[in-house]
């Protein structure tokens, strides 16, 4: 990748409001004053970089992750996979791609749970996987469960994925969620709700796609990915070892 | 009725939640065995050149509570200046590190080398810094912030130079507690908000 132009601006209103009040701990933890914008600079257009020698031949299947492949997770298996795009609509190749999620119960293998769904032994909950030249990747795991969380009275979250993409520069940094079409617990959380725009949260509802299931073995779910791009005109100020 | 443009939206962001660790530092969250290591668990490799420094800090929610689980990134230059994958930049200095506030105190603390000042696309300088990124529960959007060092000459960086309320400046400065070692305190909102970016 030698493209390390500017930066587009981010565009904060397809972006969730960072306070909230129905999402109880974004009160306290929302900045009330405006951020600083600019434009971008080297330490935005640059980021790390990993290779595809980080990754274990089972990283990206969390079915089968945690034991090593010794024994499968339980719950209802699926595939993910999808492109990561950037604003230009081209692809962003040799990016790292993190999921973690709840297991199949709906409890997370994490110190701080204490729901009393039971943890699966054998499922961890976290894959990883690197885009190919296409920008291509995909997840082999279980449906995560719906889950309740402590918020109002009786909150509960839709069942998701928690996504992490690096893209090229530091600048592209994005973590965000993955939901399952026809989930009623969508419209009902206020998660989800900090996005103000309908279609833009729509674009976290991954639809089925049968044209990737295998049959008598997983569903599939399709969960495309758009990253920040870089402005790409003839009259940029290149300079040479930038 | 114009032409359509061909450009795509980005996706939305969402936080991260209180379980990121299980994704980003999957040892933190106990679950082991996955990888052979957490990514970014360490921002130099041995042999780096340049002082080697440690930050110590803590993220404070609007109630001046210290956050408990944020979990933050750092990307930085080399001490030349140089980002990794740039030209003749130090193979030694990875560049990013993750690390997480710790879950009894709150406390982070990042070990790396102070970087160099880094060239500005058509000249001038940016004085030595460190970009950071904080996710967490309750942020729907990830924070980025810099840490710049007190005893740098941070005159004339085109970003701090930007802050209208000079004061706020200090929100970005991690102050010298001892040879090597610095104070670098996030406050999300209220008195002495950091200043958070838009780059």
């Amino acid at each position: 990748m030698t493209d390390q132009g500017v930066l587009i601006p981010r565009n904060r209103e397809i972006h969730p409001l960072p306070y909230y009040p129905d999402y109880k701990t974004s009160v306290p933890r929302s900045p009330n004053l405006p951020l600083l914008s600019m434009e971008s600079t080297p330490t935005e257009e640059w980021g790390p970089m990993f290779g595809h020698n980080l990754l274990g031949p089972l990283d990206n299947n969390l079915i089968l992750n945690f034991t090593q492949g010794k024994a499968p997770a339980v719950g209802e298996r699926i595939l993910v996979h999808g492109r990561v795009l950037d604003e230009n609509a081209r692809p962003v190749p040799n990016t790292l791609v993190e999921i973690w999620q709840a297991n199949a119960g709906g409890r997370y293998r994490h110190v701080k749970d204490t729901y009393f769904a039971p943890l699966d032994p054998n499922f961890g909950g976290c894959g990883r996987t690197i885009t190919d030249e296409n920008g291509y990747y995909e997840f082999l795991t279980i449906r995560p469960g719906a889950y309740p969380w402590p918020n109002r009275a009786n909150d509960w979250r839709p069942m998701h994925i928690h996504y992490s993409i690096f893209g090229h520069g530091f600048g592209q940094r994005l973590i965000s969620q993955m939901y399952f079409e026809g989930d009623p617990l969508i419209d009902r959380c206020p998660i989800a709700a900090t996005i103000q725009s309908r279609s833009q949260l729509d674009r976290l509802v991954a639809p089925l796609d049968m044209s990737k299931a295998r049959p008598h073995d997983f569903l599939a779910y399709k969960f495309d990915i758009v990253l920040r791009g870089r402005r790409q005109t003839m009259f940029e100020n290149k300079i040479e070892g930038m | 009725m114009v032409q359509k443009l061909d450009t795509l939206i980005e996706t939305p962001s969402q936080t991260a939640g209180p379980y990121v660790h299980i994704g980003c530092i999957p040892t933190f969250a106990g679950v082991e065995g996955i990888y052979p290591e957490d990514l970014g668990k360490r921002a130099i490799e041995e042999g780096a050149k340049g002082e080697i420094i440690t930050i110590t800090g803590s993220v404070y929610d609007g109630t001046g509570w210290a956050l408990r689980d944020a979990m933050m990134e750092s990307w930085q230059a080399d001490a030349a200046g140089k980002y990794p994958g740039q030209p003749g930049a130090d193979p030694k200095v990875n560049g990013f590190c993750r690390f997480a506030a710790d879950g009894q105190s709150g406390e982070f603390t990042l070990r790396t080398v102070k970087p160099g000042k880094v060239p500005m696309r058509g000249g001038g300088f940016q004085a030595p810094h460190i970009a950071v990124w904080t996710v967490a529960r309750g942020i729907n959007i990830g924070l980025l912030t810099r840490i710049y060092f007190e005893d740098e000459d941070n005159e004339g960086d085109p970003l701090l130079s930007r802050i209208e309320q000079r004061p706020r400046v200090e929100t970005l400065i991690a102050k010298k507690t001892g040879e090597g070692q610095y104070r670098f305190d996030i406050r999300l909102q209220g008195e002495g908000e950091t200043v958070f970016l838009d780059i």
